[in-house]
């Protein structure tokens, strides 16, 4: 069972794992003003295991190595630091005793504890104190384990800034004093909205694939956003299995990771260039987790409250259960994004909404929806607006319409895979081949 | 419903859903959709208190939306790198319809 030739990728994903739950319950047993001592004793013992075991082998168990360490290391903290010494008795009762034979060889993930200990400092994270900017790579960095240079990558920051924003953000706990807590009764709802809110961003950035495709590292970046967005996933699943947080629109916001998510494979070829929806091979869309979408979809119809996750996972249900482009059903999408935009009209719901409207009745009605929207300055450089007019007019056969509309739209800031993917379109109704003039734009 | 708190893994060893299995949820979704009114949020509870909507809090600019980015083949947030940029372009156009709504979640947080 031990390796000796270096340390494999699963490691990655134990440390992080691990990482997030140490921190959480030993960062309940010392205080949120010991936040960054609970990291610190933590990344102590991933360090260790990064040097150790290439050498000596991975251990029988892993996670209990790690966090013997660990615990070993906040003992030695304990003893420096008077103010700490009470913590003795917690920090022991807290985690499983090394037995005579060695590591406990099955260490209790799922116990209580464990899992209430994280929801408890996601709340914390997402509290509404928190710089709403720094909550995402907060909950990443202590829940997540995710390091900061895992961040910043699946971000496409850079380090320093996500290490500022995380840095800023332990300021305010420790400034405040604020506590470690799962909130409850009407406070817990309205502080499940914000962390709600961050999920959906977290999986957000996850769910972007700004990827260089250019033989750049393209693939790196591109796992490490699926695994942002599967931890988004699992702090989902974390609160759905907590009783006061088992609630429809959790459901809603799960469906929709999961749909979402289902797609990757597809998503993006082996070049690393961008796959359209219509191109993507179906075949290759994840099935259990298009059901596992489906079960919290009917888990979500509860209640009498339809909310906006519930609204996108419905969207994202359509696309799921759909064959094809052709046979999706346009009619209902569109009517979602109605009411989508009636509770949230933003100039990228309404371009959404033009999009379907397109599909559903016609490129026609998708260009008139689009030309309500397109004088909105925030779309003013948005190329996916110039892109979907030269979609429709490229179904309409308008061919030099659209290939000033996709000139337009290269004329944006996009990255380079996309940008390839409009010049291949623009190459379609286009050839640079063709003897026809340029038009001035 | 046990089965809903299973991790990701787990769904791998869940048996297969019929394309009229899947089909029969999505109209069990659509058929709840229509018995709450299909506009959704309740405004009003019980007592007459307003109750604050589920997007007060966090404004946001993006989502996973697959029409746009898929569909039409991006997937990009352009409209606001942070958040300081999206209030900036909230405030650059108060004057249209849609730019209003965000500009009082702003406010509100």
């Amino acid at each position: 069972m031990t390796r000796s030739e270096g340390v494999p990728a699963f490691v990655d994903h134990l440390f992080r794992r691990t990482a997030g739950q140490m921190v959480s319950t030993l960062t309940r047993i010392l205080g949120t003003r010991h936040l960054d001592l609970a990291e610190d004793v933590v990344q102590e013992a991933l360090i260790r295991a990064l040097e150790q075991w290439p050498f000596r082998g991975i251990p029988e168990n892993p996670t209990a190595w790690l966090i013997e360490v660990a615990k070993n290391r906040a003992l030695d903290r304990l003893r420096r630091d008077a103010s700490l010494a009470s913590k003795r008795d917690d920090l022991l009762a807290a985690f499983p005793a090394v037995t005579a034979a060695g590591f406990e060889p099955a260490y209790p993930f799922q116990t209580h504890w464990l899992r209430d200990d994280q929801l408890a400092m996601m709340f914390l994270c997402c509290h509404p104190e928190i710089p709403e900017e720094s909550r995402v790579a907060l909950t990443l960095k202590t829940v997540g384990g995710f390091s900061v240079k895992e961040i910043a990558r699946a971000f496409l920051s850079d380090e320093a800034a996500v290490a500022q924003r995380i840095v800023r953000a332990k300021r305010q706990i420790r400034e405040r004093a604020i506590d470690l807590g799962v909130p409850v009764g009407a406070a817990l709802l309205d502080r499940l909205d914000s962390v709600l809110g961050v999920l959906y961003l977290m999986f957000n950035e996850g769910y972007l694939s700004r990827g260089s495709g250019s033989g750049e590292d393209s693939h790196a970046p591109g796992l490490i956003r699926e695994d942002v967005c599967n931890e988004a996933l699992r702090l989902g699943l974390l609160l759905a299995s907590y009783g006061a947080t088992d609630l429809p629109k959790v459901h809603a916001l799960l469906a929709l990771f999961y749909f979402h998510s289902s797609r990757f494979a597809s998503r993006v070829s082996a070049e690393g260039d961008l796959v359209a929806l219509a191109d993507q091979d179906r075949a290759k869309w994840d099935r259990s987790r298009i059901e596992q979408g489906l079960l919290h979809l009917t888990a979500s119809a509860e209640g009498d409250e339809e909310s906006d996750y519930h609204l996108e996972a419905a969207i994202a249900s359509a696309h799921a259960v759909a064959a094809d482009v052709a046979s999706t059903d346009w009619g209902y999408i569109t009517t979602l994004y109605e009411s989508l935009f009636q509770r949230k009209a933003t100039p990228v719901v309404a371009l959404n909404r033009a999009i379907a409207i397109g599909y559903g009745r016609g490129p026609e009605a998708g260009l008139a929806a689009l030309r309500e929207i397109e004088l909105h300055p925030s779309l003013a450089n948005y190329y996916l607006l110039f892109a979907s007019q030269a979609h429709f007019c490229e179904l309409l056969s308008f061919r030099s319409e659209a290939a000033e509309l996709y000139r337009a739209a290269l004329a944006c800031e996009c990255a380079p895979a996309e940008r390839r993917l409009l010049e291949r379109r623009l190459d379609r109704v286009y050839p640079s081949s063709s003897a026809i003039p340029e038009k001035n734009l | 419903m046990l089965l809903l708190h299973e991790s990701a893994d787990a769904a791998k060893h869940f048996g297969s859903l019929s394309p009229e299995d899947m089909q029969a949820m999505i109209a069990r979704y659509k058929d709840w959709r229509t018995g709450v009114g299909g506009t959704g949020e309740k405004l009003i509870d019980g007592t007459g208190r307003v109750m604050k909507g589920p997007s007060s809090k966090v404004v946001v600019k993006d989502g996973p939306y697959a029409e746009s980015k898929e569909v039409i083949g991006g997937f990009f947030i352009v409209e606001a790198r942070d958040y300081d940029h999206a209030v900036e372009l909230c405030r650059d156009c108060p004057h249209l319809e849609f730019g209003t709504i965000e500009i009082r979640q702003v406010d509100k947080v």
